[in-house]
């Protein structure tokens, strides 16, 4: 386990390739499809929201209000990134960004955007929302919370040994593209022979 | 479409003409009730869309066929069962996870994550929180005696379902597909899916499925012949397709999953039929013998192509396939694939003549 702490600069993340578990401490800004279409299309940060070096992770949390007057976090699994594949690439370059969390990997124009400008793809378990939620130790702001609604604001949140992978390095390198094409050819190969015999 | 909105409070009769829905209310526990409806018109061509925001505020309860009573102790145990749906992972899926981790070998990312989905498991349980966040399309199954009142029961369970998306069992999780609102209730068109299935017995046995949206979007039907994967009308073309929508879904339904096949009936039955097999247990065996060797089969086959947990390569890319089969025109050969995700989460409960739950049937 590699644990990769704030600040999040450029040389941290070209050590990492492919295949390393990363315990992660510092901020990151949870961003879903609404947050993408918005960046993408030109729209501007927040007040107060600097993504240069900056870490995206597409969640949508349950949050609940808190005793104190802030939020709690109860839920916080990565959605499907691919959805944002049209997007991505271009967010990573325009801001800075140095590293995406979600699940189910991302394509070629965003792994081209990793690997220009010095960005990773972290993978965090699919589904596991409780023990997620239990790595994310402060909801530090929230944005956009009226205009797109709970799940797709911008959640600014503090995260402490947040458990991922690295799938999708700064070198080019794609854990889903290789595993897909092992696979592709595993399937071809037992095709060929007869199935299992109960 | 160009999209502006107000909001409005209002008192409602029930029967009464909406103005913004267009519709008439209909909200069979109560005589009338208060709402914030959000009026949204569509700038461009006039167009007025109407949402409920607001949860009603309940007045009175009218009569029911339950009656008082009853009533409230069939939704309490409507709740309980979304609460332990959404909260518990059954015993047989759990064996089956804690069994992937053990052969998975240690160090690897596959085991990693098996470990994170065990923890999480735990969690989820102690917590009684929901161990998804994606709560998923409540699906409920039904059976139940031939005097039963299918009406009834569909009120309780929608307002169960509104009781437990409050308490936090459920996201809001629910969304109107023309204009993107989502009132925040989980009760709409569709939303609760309940299937009726009358039989002569006394008991009443209310099963639910919550299957979240990432495992749902894998799923895949395939109309045999298929020439690309040289699938024919045959146990092997079934095969060919079923392990065909394994190789594409990779990690992205959250594996390993299980899949829900069926083979024939039309295009909506089947994908139904494919996903009452998620009733079954995963020991479970398939009575047909051509159905049995199948399911086995494409479990070993599927766990040979290194696909793994969360698609991170390893040995567990699937935990189980359940597969029935329909009649089928002679002009259709439909294979309809569902994939379940790891977080399976599938309950029961046999009801009691007051609504009452008698005993847990997973």
């Amino acid at each position: 386990m590699i644990a990769l702490n704030r600040p999040f600069t450029e040389e941290k993340i070209r050590a990492l390739k492919v295949g390393d578990e990363v315990a992660l401490t510092g901020v990151v800004f949870t961003a879903r499809d609404a947050v993408h279409g918005y960046l993408h299309d030109g729209g501007a940060l927040p007040p107060g929201v600097d993504l240069r070096d900056g870490i995206l992770y597409h969640c949508g949390p349950v949050v609940l209000p808190d005793e104190r007057g802030g939020w709690k976090v109860t839920a916080a699994g990565p959605t499907t990134s691919i959805r944002e594949e049209p997007y991505q690439g271009a967010i990573i370059r325009r801001f800075g960004v140095r590293g995406v969390i979600g699940k189910g990997g991302m394509g070629e124009r965003t792994l081209a955007a990793c690997q220009a400008g010095g960005c990773v793809y972290l993978h965090a378990v699919g589904g596991a929302a409780q023990v997620l939620a239990e790595a994310i130790v402060a909801v530090r702001n929230v944005y956009f919370l009226k205009e797109f609604g709970s799940p797709e604001a911008m959640w600014e949140l503090e995260v402490r040994d947040f458990p991922v992978v690295v799938t999708m390095d700064a070198h080019g390198r794609s854990l889903h593209q290789e595993v897909l094409a092992a696979s592709r050819t595993a399937l071809a190969e037992r095709l060929k022979e007869p199935a299992h015999s109960a | 479409m160009r999209l502006r909105a107000e909001s409005q409070s209002a008192r409602f009769n029930v029967g009464r003409q909406c103005p913004n829905l267009g519709a008439r209310l209909y909200e069979p526990q109560r005589s009338s009730f208060k709402i914030k409806l959000l009026r949204v018109t569509d700038s461009r061509s006039d167009r007025k869309f109407g949402h409920c925001l607001w949860e009603p505020r309940v007045d009175r309860f009218r009569a029911n066929p339950y009656g008082g009573k009853a009533m409230s102790t069939l939704q309490d145990s409507l709740i309980e069962l979304i609460r332990r749906t959404s909260a518990e992972i059954p015993d047989d899926v759990q064996r089956a996870i804690l069994l992937a981790l053990e052969q998975e070998k240690q160090g690897t990312i596959a085991a990693s994550a098996l470990q994170i989905i065990e923890r999480n498991v735990e969690l989820a349980r102690r917590k009684s929180q929901p161990i998804c966040q994606d709560t998923g399309s409540i699906l409920f199954y039904v059976q139940h005696p031939l005097s039963h009142d299918p009406i009834a029961f569909e009120e309780s369970a929608r307002g169960a379902v509104r009781i437990a998306t409050r308490k936090g069992y459920l996201r809001q999780n629910s969304v109107d597909s023309l204009t993107g609102v989502n009132d925040g209730t989980n009760v709409g068109p569709g939303s609760p899916t309940i299937h009726f299935h009358p039989h002569r017995a006394p008991e009443l046995d209310v099963r639910l499925i919550l299957k979240g949206g990432g495992c749902e979007n894998v799923g895949a039907q395939y109309s045999l012949p298929n020439e690309k994967l040289q699938a024919n009308r045959d146990l092997d073309g079934c095969r060919k397709v079923i392990l065909d929508a394994v190789l594409q879904a990779q990690g992205k339904g959250c594996g390993p999953g299980i899949l829900g096949v069926c083979i024939g009936g039309d295009r909506a039955t089947s994908y139904e039929f494919s996903k009452r097999q998620f009733l079954r247990t995963l020991p479970d065996r398939n009575p047909v013998p051509e159905l049995d060797r199948l399911e086995q089969d494409i479990v070993k086959t599927a766990n040979e192509l290194g696909i793994g947990p969360m698609g991170f390569g390893g040995k567990t890319t699937l935990l189980g396939a359940k597969i029935g089969a329909l009649n089928r025109l002679p002009a259709s050969y439909f294979v309809s694939v569902s994939y379940m995700c790891w977080a399976f989460r599938r309950q029961g409960a046999r009801l009691g003549p007051g609504g009452e739950i008698e005993r847990w049937l997973y």
